[in-house]
Protein backbone atom coordinates (compact mmCIF):
# COMPACT_ATOMS: atom_id res chain seq x y z
CA UNK A 1 0.00 0.00 0.00
CA UNK A 2 2.85 2.59 1.15
CA UNK A 3 5.15 0.97 -1.71
CA UNK A 4 1.85 2.05 -3.89
CA UNK A 5 1.75 5.59 -2.90
CA UNK A 6 5.86 6.24 -2.91
CA UNK A 7 6.11 5.38 -6.85
CA UNK A 8 3.23 7.26 -7.63
CA UNK A 9 4.95 9.90 -5.74
CA UNK A 10 7.93 9.35 -7.92
CA UNK A 11 6.11 8.98 -11.56
CA UNK A 12 4.57 12.73 -10.12
CA UNK A 13 7.99 14.26 -9.53
CA UNK A 14 9.64 12.86 -12.58
CA UNK A 15 6.84 14.36 -14.82
CA UNK A 16 7.91 17.74 -13.46
CA UNK A 17 11.77 17.56 -14.09
CA UNK A 18 13.73 17.79 -17.24
CA UNK A 19 16.08 14.88 -15.54
CA UNK A 20 15.24 12.18 -12.55
CA UNK A 21 17.46 9.77 -11.80
CA UNK A 22 16.89 6.96 -9.30
CA UNK A 23 19.31 4.42 -7.78
CA UNK A 24 21.38 4.58 -10.63
CA UNK A 25 23.91 2.13 -10.94
CA UNK A 26 26.39 1.51 -13.71
CA UNK A 27 29.18 -1.01 -13.50
CA UNK A 28 32.20 -2.08 -15.76
CA UNK A 29 32.60 -5.63 -15.66
CA UNK A 30 34.08 -5.95 -12.17
CA UNK A 31 34.30 -1.68 -11.80
CA UNK A 32 31.66 -0.03 -10.24
CA UNK A 33 31.53 3.23 -11.79
CA UNK A 34 28.28 4.51 -10.07
CA UNK A 35 27.13 3.55 -6.90
CA UNK A 36 23.29 4.28 -6.47
CA UNK A 37 22.65 7.49 -7.73
CA UNK A 38 19.83 9.72 -7.16
CA UNK A 39 19.33 12.82 -9.58
CA UNK A 40 17.28 15.15 -10.49
CA UNK A 41 17.76 18.57 -13.10
CA UNK A 42 13.98 20.54 -13.08
CA UNK A 43 13.10 22.33 -15.63
CA UNK A 44 15.24 25.69 -16.92
CA UNK A 45 17.68 24.80 -13.98
CA UNK A 46 21.63 24.77 -15.04
CA UNK A 47 22.92 22.26 -12.89
CA UNK A 48 27.19 21.95 -12.65
CA UNK A 49 28.57 18.48 -11.80
CA UNK A 50 32.46 18.70 -10.38
CA UNK A 51 34.44 16.17 -8.77
CA UNK A 52 37.55 14.58 -9.51
CA UNK A 53 38.38 12.35 -12.20
CA UNK A 54 37.01 8.77 -12.55
CA UNK A 55 34.42 9.64 -9.94
CA UNK A 56 31.42 8.85 -12.05
CA UNK A 57 30.29 12.60 -13.55
CA UNK A 58 30.74 11.52 -17.41
CA UNK A 59 29.34 8.18 -17.25
CA UNK A 60 26.45 9.49 -15.08
CA UNK A 61 25.77 12.38 -17.89
CA UNK A 62 26.03 9.43 -20.73
CA UNK A 63 23.16 7.51 -18.87
CA UNK A 64 20.98 10.16 -19.53
CA UNK A 65 20.87 10.18 -23.14
CA UNK A 66 21.71 6.37 -23.43
CA UNK A 67 25.19 6.36 -24.72
CA UNK A 68 25.90 4.36 -21.41
CA UNK A 69 23.21 1.26 -21.32
CA UNK A 70 22.46 1.51 -16.97
CA UNK A 71 23.07 -1.53 -14.45
CA UNK A 72 20.31 -0.83 -12.44
CA UNK A 73 17.84 2.04 -11.86
CA UNK A 74 15.52 4.36 -13.58
CA UNK A 75 16.45 7.38 -15.79
CA UNK A 76 13.29 9.59 -16.76
CA UNK A 77 13.63 12.70 -19.46
CA UNK A 78 11.00 15.37 -19.44
CA UNK A 79 8.80 12.56 -17.69
CA UNK A 80 9.39 9.55 -20.14
CA UNK A 81 10.88 6.66 -18.71
CA UNK A 82 13.86 6.21 -20.83
CA UNK A 83 15.11 2.56 -19.69
CA UNK A 84 11.98 1.24 -20.67
CA UNK A 85 13.28 -1.64 -22.99
CA UNK A 86 9.74 -0.07 -25.31
CA UNK A 87 10.93 3.42 -25.85
CA UNK A 88 12.17 4.81 -28.56
CA UNK A 89 15.68 6.03 -27.77
CA UNK A 90 16.53 8.02 -31.01
CA UNK A 91 13.10 10.09 -30.39
CA UNK A 92 14.51 10.91 -26.37
CA UNK A 93 17.55 11.46 -27.84
CA UNK A 94 16.25 14.51 -30.71
CA UNK A 95 15.34 16.41 -27.62
CA UNK A 96 18.26 15.94 -25.37
CA UNK A 97 21.53 18.15 -26.90
CA UNK A 98 24.54 16.58 -26.07
CA UNK A 99 27.94 18.15 -26.12
CA UNK A 100 31.60 16.43 -26.23
CA UNK A 101 34.97 17.39 -24.59
CA UNK A 102 36.21 16.22 -28.03
CA UNK A 103 33.54 18.18 -30.19
CA UNK A 104 33.06 15.36 -32.52
CA UNK A 105 32.13 17.75 -34.99
CA UNK A 106 32.16 15.27 -38.79
CA UNK A 107 35.35 16.27 -39.92
CA UNK A 108 33.86 15.16 -43.84
CA UNK A 109 31.29 17.49 -43.74
CA UNK A 110 31.20 21.84 -43.23
CA UNK A 111 30.12 23.75 -40.32
CA UNK A 112 26.78 24.37 -42.47
CA UNK A 113 26.34 20.22 -43.09
CA UNK A 114 27.55 19.75 -39.47
CA UNK A 115 24.72 21.69 -38.58
CA UNK A 116 21.78 20.32 -41.20
CA UNK A 117 22.59 16.52 -41.62
CA UNK A 118 20.67 15.64 -38.34
CA UNK A 119 18.09 17.99 -39.38
CA UNK A 120 17.61 16.83 -42.86
CA UNK A 121 17.76 13.10 -41.71
CA UNK A 122 15.60 12.92 -38.46
CA UNK A 123 13.80 15.96 -38.46
CA UNK A 124 13.02 15.38 -42.26
CA UNK A 125 13.20 19.09 -42.82
CA UNK A 126 13.92 20.44 -46.08
CA UNK A 127 17.27 21.94 -47.34
CA UNK A 128 16.33 25.19 -46.84
CA UNK A 129 14.67 25.12 -43.79
CA UNK A 130 17.46 23.46 -41.58
CA UNK A 131 19.93 25.92 -43.82
CA UNK A 132 17.89 28.72 -41.80
CA UNK A 133 18.00 27.27 -38.54
CA UNK A 134 21.85 26.39 -38.87
CA UNK A 135 22.46 30.09 -39.80
CA UNK A 136 20.55 31.55 -36.49
CA UNK A 137 22.27 28.70 -34.28
CA UNK A 138 25.78 29.77 -35.88
CA UNK A 139 24.76 33.41 -35.42
CA UNK A 140 24.32 32.60 -32.02
CA UNK A 141 27.30 31.79 -30.96
CA UNK A 142 29.39 33.98 -33.20
CA UNK A 143 30.58 31.55 -36.03
CA UNK A 144 28.24 32.94 -38.95
CA UNK A 145 31.41 33.59 -40.90
CA UNK A 146 32.46 30.14 -40.76
CA UNK A 147 29.47 28.15 -42.12
CA UNK A 148 31.27 27.25 -45.27
CA UNK A 149 34.62 26.06 -43.45
CA UNK A 150 35.70 22.56 -42.42
CA UNK A 151 36.15 21.72 -38.92
CA UNK A 152 39.79 20.91 -39.84
CA UNK A 153 40.28 25.06 -40.16
CA UNK A 154 38.51 25.92 -36.95
CA UNK A 155 40.44 26.73 -33.53
CA UNK A 156 39.45 24.12 -30.93
CA UNK A 157 36.74 27.26 -29.24
CA UNK A 158 35.28 27.80 -32.59
CA UNK A 159 34.66 24.01 -33.08
CA UNK A 160 33.34 23.70 -29.53
CA UNK A 161 30.85 26.28 -30.40
CA UNK A 162 29.95 24.76 -34.18
CA UNK A 163 29.13 21.72 -31.70
CA UNK A 164 27.24 23.06 -29.31
CA UNK A 165 25.27 25.25 -32.11
CA UNK A 166 24.72 21.65 -34.05
CA UNK A 167 22.76 20.39 -30.96
CA UNK A 168 20.95 24.02 -30.58
CA UNK A 169 19.59 23.20 -34.24
CA UNK A 170 17.73 20.21 -33.52
CA UNK A 171 15.49 22.12 -30.71
CA UNK A 172 16.54 19.55 -27.80
CA UNK A 173 14.59 20.69 -24.24
CA UNK A 174 17.27 20.31 -22.49
CA UNK A 175 21.69 20.32 -22.89
CA UNK A 176 24.17 17.97 -21.65
CA UNK A 177 27.28 18.97 -21.97
CA UNK A 178 30.37 16.56 -20.44
CA UNK A 179 33.57 18.64 -19.91
CA UNK A 180 32.77 21.32 -23.09
CA UNK A 181 35.66 23.33 -21.96
CA UNK A 182 38.54 20.51 -20.66
CA UNK A 183 40.26 20.15 -24.05
CA UNK A 184 40.50 23.91 -25.08
CA UNK A 185 43.61 25.93 -24.83
CA UNK A 186 42.78 28.51 -21.73
CA UNK A 187 42.88 30.96 -24.03
CA UNK A 188 39.68 29.57 -25.58
CA UNK A 189 37.78 28.38 -22.79
CA UNK A 190 36.08 31.75 -22.18
CA UNK A 191 34.57 31.93 -25.58
CA UNK A 192 32.45 28.68 -25.10
CA UNK A 193 31.57 29.92 -22.04
CA UNK A 194 30.17 33.32 -22.59
CA UNK A 195 27.83 31.22 -25.23
CA UNK A 196 26.78 28.44 -22.50
CA UNK A 197 25.93 31.41 -20.08
CA UNK A 198 24.13 32.82 -22.79
CA UNK A 199 21.79 29.83 -23.09
CA UNK A 200 21.70 29.90 -19.30
CA UNK A 201 20.52 32.59 -19.44
CA UNK A 202 17.78 32.25 -22.13
CA UNK A 203 16.24 29.56 -19.75
CA UNK A 204 17.86 26.35 -21.41
CA UNK A 205 17.83 23.35 -19.25
CA UNK A 206 21.46 22.29 -18.53
CA UNK A 207 23.74 19.53 -16.73
CA UNK A 208 26.81 20.46 -17.18
CA UNK A 209 30.24 18.45 -16.21
CA UNK A 210 32.64 20.83 -15.61
CA UNK A 211 36.45 21.67 -14.32
CA UNK A 212 35.23 25.57 -14.53
CA UNK A 213 34.76 26.29 -10.74
CA UNK A 214 33.87 30.18 -11.41
CA UNK A 215 31.66 29.07 -14.42
CA UNK A 216 29.83 26.72 -11.95
CA UNK A 217 29.92 29.26 -9.17
CA UNK A 218 28.43 32.44 -11.29
CA UNK A 219 25.65 30.26 -13.75
CA UNK A 220 25.06 27.10 -12.14
CA UNK A 221 21.69 27.28 -9.90
CA UNK A 222 23.07 24.07 -8.23
CA UNK A 223 26.03 22.07 -7.81
CA UNK A 224 26.20 18.47 -7.09
CA UNK A 225 29.91 17.16 -6.04
CA UNK A 226 30.90 13.69 -7.17
CA UNK A 227 33.17 11.04 -5.85
CA UNK A 228 33.83 7.64 -6.12
CA UNK A 229 30.31 6.47 -7.17
CA UNK A 230 28.02 8.58 -5.62
CA UNK A 231 27.15 12.13 -4.88
CA UNK A 232 28.74 13.46 -2.00
CA UNK A 233 27.18 16.91 -1.50
CA UNK A 234 24.83 18.94 -3.83
CA UNK A 235 23.43 22.92 -3.05
CA UNK A 236 23.55 26.16 -4.36
CA UNK A 237 26.80 27.02 -5.53
CA UNK A 238 27.69 29.15 -2.78
CA UNK A 239 27.35 26.40 0.11
CA UNK A 240 28.72 23.53 -2.02
CA UNK A 241 31.84 26.31 -3.27
CA UNK A 242 31.74 28.53 -0.75
CA UNK A 243 31.12 26.89 2.38
CA UNK A 244 31.23 23.04 1.57
CA UNK A 245 30.40 20.80 4.50
CA UNK A 246 32.16 17.49 3.81
CA UNK A 247 35.75 16.50 3.93
CA UNK A 248 35.76 15.23 0.63
CA UNK A 249 34.23 18.14 -1.02
CA UNK A 250 36.55 20.58 0.59
CA UNK A 251 39.48 18.50 0.16
CA UNK A 252 39.02 18.67 -3.91
CA UNK A 253 38.22 22.59 -4.11
CA UNK A 254 41.46 23.11 -1.93
CA UNK A 255 43.33 20.68 -4.47
CA UNK A 256 41.44 22.81 -8.04
CA UNK A 257 41.61 25.95 -6.51
CA UNK A 258 45.34 25.62 -5.45
CA UNK A 259 46.78 22.72 -7.57
CA UNK A 260 50.49 23.96 -6.75
CA UNK A 261 49.69 24.03 -2.57
CA UNK A 262 49.59 20.75 -0.48
CA UNK A 263 46.45 20.01 1.06
CA UNK A 264 44.95 18.86 4.46
CA UNK A 265 47.43 21.35 5.78
CA UNK A 266 45.49 24.41 6.17
CA UNK A 267 47.24 25.94 8.98
CA UNK A 268 49.95 26.64 7.14
CA UNK A 269 48.44 27.94 3.87
CA UNK A 270 47.84 32.07 4.95
CA UNK A 271 51.41 32.32 5.92
CA UNK A 272 53.81 30.38 3.32
CA UNK A 273 51.27 31.24 0.29
CA UNK B 1 88.52 4.76 -27.31
CA UNK B 2 85.19 6.76 -28.15
CA UNK B 3 87.01 10.00 -26.40
CA UNK B 4 89.45 9.85 -28.54
CA UNK B 5 87.70 9.74 -31.61
CA UNK B 6 85.29 12.60 -30.44
CA UNK B 7 88.35 14.71 -29.87
CA UNK B 8 89.82 14.24 -32.88
CA UNK B 9 86.68 14.71 -34.72
CA UNK B 10 85.87 18.28 -32.90
CA UNK B 11 89.18 19.91 -33.67
CA UNK B 12 88.92 18.45 -36.88
CA UNK B 13 91.54 17.73 -39.81
CA UNK B 14 93.73 20.32 -38.55
CA UNK B 15 95.21 18.60 -35.45
CA UNK B 16 98.61 16.62 -36.38
CA UNK B 17 98.48 14.24 -33.81
CA UNK B 18 101.87 12.62 -35.07
CA UNK B 19 100.13 9.89 -37.55
CA UNK B 20 98.03 10.65 -40.36
CA UNK B 21 95.83 13.71 -40.43
CA UNK B 22 92.27 12.90 -39.37
CA UNK B 23 88.69 13.29 -41.19
CA UNK B 24 85.87 15.03 -39.23
CA UNK B 25 82.98 13.13 -39.20
CA UNK B 26 81.49 15.24 -41.55
CA UNK B 27 84.11 14.47 -44.32
CA UNK B 28 83.85 11.66 -43.33
CA UNK B 29 80.10 11.20 -44.53
CA UNK B 30 80.76 13.07 -47.60
CA UNK B 31 83.23 10.02 -48.56
CA UNK B 32 81.33 7.33 -48.04
CA UNK B 33 78.51 9.10 -49.46
CA UNK B 34 81.15 9.65 -53.02
CA UNK B 35 82.07 6.40 -52.80
CA UNK B 36 78.62 4.76 -53.34
CA UNK B 37 77.89 7.43 -56.03
CA UNK B 38 80.73 6.34 -57.57
CA UNK B 39 80.01 2.25 -57.31
CA UNK B 40 76.59 3.42 -58.95
CA UNK B 41 78.18 5.20 -61.95
CA UNK B 42 80.61 2.05 -62.30
CA UNK B 43 78.23 -0.70 -62.60
CA UNK B 44 75.69 1.56 -64.55
CA UNK B 45 78.71 2.45 -66.95
CA UNK B 46 79.94 -1.38 -67.14
CA UNK B 47 76.47 -2.22 -68.30
CA UNK B 48 75.49 0.08 -70.85
CA UNK B 49 79.14 -0.69 -72.48
CA UNK B 50 79.33 -4.17 -72.09
CA UNK B 51 75.31 -5.29 -73.15
CA UNK B 52 75.05 -6.36 -76.56
CA UNK B 53 72.23 -4.11 -77.49
CA UNK B 54 71.38 -4.64 -81.07
CA UNK B 55 70.88 -8.04 -80.00
CA UNK B 56 68.66 -7.01 -76.81
CA UNK B 57 66.30 -4.54 -79.48
CA UNK B 58 66.40 -7.50 -81.72
CA UNK B 59 64.91 -10.39 -79.24
CA UNK B 60 63.26 -8.06 -76.45
CA UNK B 61 62.16 -4.54 -78.37
CA UNK B 62 61.97 -5.84 -81.94
CA UNK B 63 59.94 -2.85 -83.61
CA UNK B 64 58.65 -4.75 -86.36
CA UNK B 65 57.11 -7.43 -84.22
CA UNK B 66 55.90 -4.54 -81.52
CA UNK B 67 54.25 -3.35 -84.87
CA UNK B 68 52.52 -6.00 -85.49
CA UNK B 69 50.64 -5.75 -81.65
CA UNK B 70 49.21 -2.54 -82.33
CA UNK B 71 46.14 -1.64 -82.04
CA UNK B 72 45.18 -4.90 -80.41
CA UNK B 73 47.32 -4.61 -77.68
CA UNK B 74 45.39 -1.49 -76.69
CA UNK B 75 41.95 -1.84 -78.34
CA UNK B 76 41.37 -5.67 -76.75
CA UNK B 77 43.95 -6.44 -74.52
CA UNK B 78 44.67 -3.74 -72.23
CA UNK B 79 40.41 -2.70 -72.43
CA UNK B 80 40.09 -6.53 -71.45
CA UNK B 81 42.18 -6.23 -68.49
CA UNK B 82 40.59 -2.62 -66.72
CA UNK B 83 37.47 -4.30 -67.55
CA UNK B 84 37.96 -7.63 -65.66
CA UNK B 85 39.55 -5.59 -63.01
CA UNK B 86 36.46 -3.03 -63.17
CA UNK B 87 34.06 -5.88 -62.67
CA UNK B 88 35.90 -7.46 -60.10
CA UNK B 89 36.55 -4.29 -57.90
CA UNK B 90 33.12 -3.41 -58.58
CA UNK B 91 31.61 -6.69 -57.43
CA UNK B 92 34.37 -6.94 -54.61
CA UNK B 93 33.69 -3.57 -52.73
CA UNK B 94 30.06 -4.28 -52.58
CA UNK B 95 29.58 -7.50 -51.52
CA UNK B 96 32.82 -6.43 -49.47
CA UNK B 97 31.09 -3.66 -47.39
CA UNK B 98 28.34 -6.38 -47.29
CA UNK B 99 30.91 -8.32 -45.70
CA UNK B 100 32.53 -5.74 -43.47
CA UNK B 101 28.84 -5.09 -42.22
CA UNK B 102 28.50 -8.67 -41.62
CA UNK B 103 31.81 -8.69 -39.25
CA UNK B 104 31.05 -5.92 -36.91
CA UNK B 105 27.49 -7.00 -36.44
CA UNK B 106 26.00 -7.28 -33.06
CA UNK B 107 24.34 -10.73 -34.19
CA UNK B 108 26.40 -13.57 -34.16
CA UNK B 109 25.66 -15.49 -37.03
CA UNK B 110 26.37 -13.10 -39.35
CA UNK B 111 29.72 -12.50 -38.14
CA UNK B 112 30.55 -16.65 -38.49
CA UNK B 113 29.67 -16.59 -41.74
CA UNK B 114 31.48 -13.86 -42.81
CA UNK B 115 34.64 -14.81 -40.78
CA UNK B 116 34.66 -17.88 -42.28
CA UNK B 117 34.11 -16.53 -46.17
CA UNK B 118 37.31 -14.56 -45.43
CA UNK B 119 39.15 -16.76 -44.15
CA UNK B 120 38.02 -19.64 -46.68
CA UNK B 121 39.26 -16.84 -49.83
CA UNK B 122 42.39 -15.88 -48.33
CA UNK B 123 43.42 -18.75 -47.60
CA UNK B 124 42.45 -20.17 -51.37
CA UNK B 125 44.90 -19.83 -54.53
CA UNK B 126 43.35 -17.77 -56.91
CA UNK B 127 44.28 -20.29 -59.82
CA UNK B 128 42.59 -22.84 -58.05
CA UNK B 129 39.16 -21.28 -56.97
CA UNK B 130 39.24 -20.13 -61.03
CA UNK B 131 39.50 -24.10 -62.21
CA UNK B 132 36.95 -24.48 -59.94
CA UNK B 133 34.63 -22.20 -61.46
CA UNK B 134 35.80 -22.31 -64.95
CA UNK B 135 35.90 -26.22 -65.37
CA UNK B 136 34.82 -27.66 -61.60
CA UNK B 137 31.10 -26.42 -62.01
CA UNK B 138 30.63 -27.24 -65.44
CA UNK B 139 32.21 -30.83 -65.14
CA UNK B 140 29.99 -31.62 -62.04
CA UNK B 141 26.61 -29.76 -63.63
CA UNK B 142 27.10 -30.21 -67.16
CA UNK B 143 26.36 -26.81 -67.84
CA UNK B 144 28.48 -23.38 -68.01
CA UNK B 145 27.17 -20.70 -65.41
CA UNK B 146 24.95 -18.63 -66.79
CA UNK B 147 26.24 -15.32 -67.67
CA UNK B 148 29.02 -16.56 -70.04
CA UNK B 149 31.97 -14.85 -70.60
CA UNK B 150 31.76 -12.46 -67.99
CA UNK B 151 30.14 -14.40 -64.96
CA UNK B 152 33.03 -16.68 -64.02
CA UNK B 153 35.33 -13.71 -64.42
CA UNK B 154 33.08 -11.86 -62.19
CA UNK B 155 33.07 -14.44 -59.31
CA UNK B 156 36.48 -15.16 -60.38
CA UNK B 157 37.89 -12.39 -59.08
CA UNK B 158 35.17 -10.15 -57.46
CA UNK B 159 34.94 -13.14 -54.79
CA UNK B 160 38.59 -13.47 -53.75
CA UNK B 161 38.80 -9.62 -53.70
CA UNK B 162 35.72 -9.13 -51.56
CA UNK B 163 37.64 -10.96 -48.96
CA UNK B 164 40.39 -9.13 -48.87
CA UNK B 165 38.40 -5.90 -49.22
CA UNK B 166 35.63 -6.97 -46.45
CA UNK B 167 39.19 -6.31 -44.17
CA UNK B 168 40.32 -3.27 -45.58
CA UNK B 169 36.95 -1.62 -45.01
CA UNK B 170 36.39 -2.80 -41.60
CA UNK B 171 39.67 -1.73 -40.61
CA UNK B 172 38.69 1.78 -42.01
CA UNK B 173 35.28 1.39 -39.99
CA UNK B 174 36.94 0.90 -37.02
CA UNK B 175 39.36 3.63 -37.38
CA UNK B 176 36.47 6.15 -37.19
CA UNK B 177 36.79 7.66 -33.93
CA UNK B 178 33.79 6.29 -31.70
CA UNK B 179 32.79 9.91 -30.66
CA UNK B 180 31.58 10.30 -34.41
CA UNK B 181 29.08 7.63 -34.63
CA UNK B 182 28.15 8.65 -30.36
CA UNK B 183 27.64 12.74 -31.60
CA UNK B 184 25.28 11.14 -34.24
CA UNK B 185 23.08 8.87 -32.45
CA UNK B 186 23.11 11.93 -29.79
CA UNK B 187 21.36 13.48 -32.52
CA UNK B 188 18.84 11.39 -32.75
CA UNK B 189 20.30 9.16 -35.76
CA UNK B 190 19.48 5.69 -35.93
CA UNK B 191 22.51 3.27 -35.99
CA UNK B 192 21.90 2.75 -39.58
CA UNK B 193 21.44 6.62 -40.32
CA UNK B 194 24.86 7.16 -38.36
CA UNK B 195 26.45 4.56 -40.54
CA UNK B 196 25.74 5.79 -43.94
CA UNK B 197 25.92 9.65 -43.00
CA UNK B 198 28.86 9.44 -40.58
CA UNK B 199 30.95 6.35 -40.37
CA UNK B 200 31.16 5.49 -43.57
CA UNK B 201 31.84 8.30 -45.53
CA UNK B 202 34.81 8.62 -43.12
CA UNK B 203 35.90 5.17 -43.10
CA UNK B 204 36.27 5.41 -46.99
CA UNK B 205 38.06 8.42 -46.81
CA UNK B 206 41.13 6.66 -44.74
CA UNK B 207 40.77 3.10 -46.99
CA UNK B 208 41.28 4.69 -50.01
CA UNK B 209 45.38 4.58 -50.12
CA UNK B 210 44.91 0.65 -49.23
CA UNK B 211 41.74 0.07 -51.75
CA UNK B 212 43.82 1.18 -54.75
CA UNK B 213 46.37 -0.82 -54.07
CA UNK B 214 43.63 -3.70 -53.93
CA UNK B 215 43.14 -2.46 -57.45
CA UNK B 216 46.87 -2.66 -58.30
CA UNK B 217 46.37 -6.37 -56.87
CA UNK B 218 43.35 -7.15 -58.85
CA UNK B 219 44.91 -5.41 -62.10
CA UNK B 220 47.56 -8.27 -62.35
CA UNK B 221 45.66 -11.45 -60.46
CA UNK B 222 43.24 -10.35 -64.05
CA UNK B 223 46.01 -11.96 -65.79
CA UNK B 224 45.18 -15.80 -64.40
CA UNK B 225 41.49 -15.48 -66.15
CA UNK B 226 43.40 -16.75 -69.37
CA UNK B 227 42.89 -20.16 -67.68
CA UNK B 228 39.67 -19.62 -68.33
CA UNK B 229 39.58 -20.25 -71.90
CA UNK B 230 39.07 -17.20 -73.36
CA UNK B 231 38.00 -16.51 -77.40
CA UNK B 232 40.05 -13.67 -79.33
CA UNK B 233 37.65 -10.87 -78.49
CA UNK B 234 38.13 -11.76 -74.78
CA UNK B 235 41.86 -12.05 -74.49
CA UNK B 236 43.46 -9.77 -71.65
CA UNK B 237 46.94 -8.98 -71.44
CA UNK B 238 48.77 -11.56 -70.30
CA UNK B 239 46.86 -14.19 -72.98
CA UNK B 240 47.34 -11.57 -75.37
CA UNK B 241 51.26 -11.85 -75.14
CA UNK B 242 51.68 -15.52 -74.77
CA UNK B 243 49.77 -15.87 -77.84
CA UNK B 244 51.72 -13.33 -79.86
CA UNK B 245 54.62 -15.15 -78.32
CA UNK B 246 53.83 -18.43 -80.29
CA UNK B 247 52.77 -16.69 -83.00
CA UNK B 248 55.37 -14.90 -83.82
CA UNK B 249 58.38 -16.94 -82.02
CA UNK B 250 59.83 -13.33 -80.00
CA UNK B 251 59.32 -12.58 -76.62
CA UNK B 252 58.55 -8.76 -77.78
CA UNK B 253 55.18 -9.30 -76.68
CA UNK B 254 55.63 -9.91 -73.68
CA UNK B 255 57.62 -7.11 -72.94
CA UNK B 256 54.85 -4.79 -74.22
CA UNK B 257 52.00 -6.28 -72.50
CA UNK B 258 54.31 -6.07 -69.33
CA UNK B 259 54.40 -2.74 -70.19
CA UNK B 260 50.60 -2.15 -70.46
CA UNK B 261 50.12 -3.37 -67.27
CA UNK B 262 52.48 -0.59 -66.53
CA UNK B 263 50.17 1.87 -67.91
CA UNK B 264 47.57 0.99 -64.87
CA UNK B 265 49.25 0.27 -62.00
CA UNK B 266 52.42 3.38 -61.86
CA UNK B 267 49.30 5.68 -62.22
CA UNK B 268 47.91 4.54 -59.65
CA UNK B 269 50.81 3.96 -57.07
CA UNK B 270 51.18 7.63 -57.86
CA UNK B 271 47.86 8.43 -56.57
CA UNK B 272 47.78 6.17 -53.19
CA UNK B 273 51.46 8.42 -52.67
CA UNK B 274 49.77 11.09 -52.88
CA UNK B 275 46.66 10.67 -50.98
CA UNK B 276 48.88 8.97 -48.34
CA UNK B 277 51.12 12.53 -48.28
CA UNK B 278 47.82 14.14 -48.41
CA UNK B 279 46.30 12.46 -45.45
CA UNK B 280 49.34 12.78 -43.52
CA UNK B 281 49.34 16.06 -43.99
CA UNK B 282 45.47 16.70 -42.46
CA UNK B 283 46.38 14.95 -39.34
Amino acid sequence: MSQTAREGEIVSTASDAAIEVRSLHKSFGSLEVLKGIDFHVGKGEVVCVIGPSGSGKSTLLRCINLLETPTSGKVWVSGEDVTDPDVDIDAVRRSIGMVFQQFNLFPHLSVLENLTIAQRRVLRRSKTDAEAVARTNLERVGLADKMASFPAQLSGGQAQRAAIARSLSMGPDLMLFDEPTSALDPELVGDVLEVMRGLAADGMTMMVVTHEMSFAREVADRVVFMDDGTIVEEGRPEAVLGAPQHPRTRDFLARVLNPSRRVSLPARDPASG
Amino acid sequence: MTATTTTAGRTGGLKQDGRRRRLTRRQRTRLLRAVQYAAFVAVGLLIVLKADWPRLSQDYFNPEIARQLFPDVLSTALKNTAIYTAMGFVFGLAFGLLLALMRLSEVAPYRWVANIYIEFFRGIPLLLWLFFLGYGVPTATGAQLPGQPYSPIVLGLGMPAAAYMAETIRAGIQAVPRGQAEAARSLGMSHGQAMISIVIPQAFRIIVPPLTNEVILLTKDSSLVAILGVTVGTKELTKFGRDALNQLVNPTPLVIAGLCYLIITVPLSLIVRRLEAHNNRAR
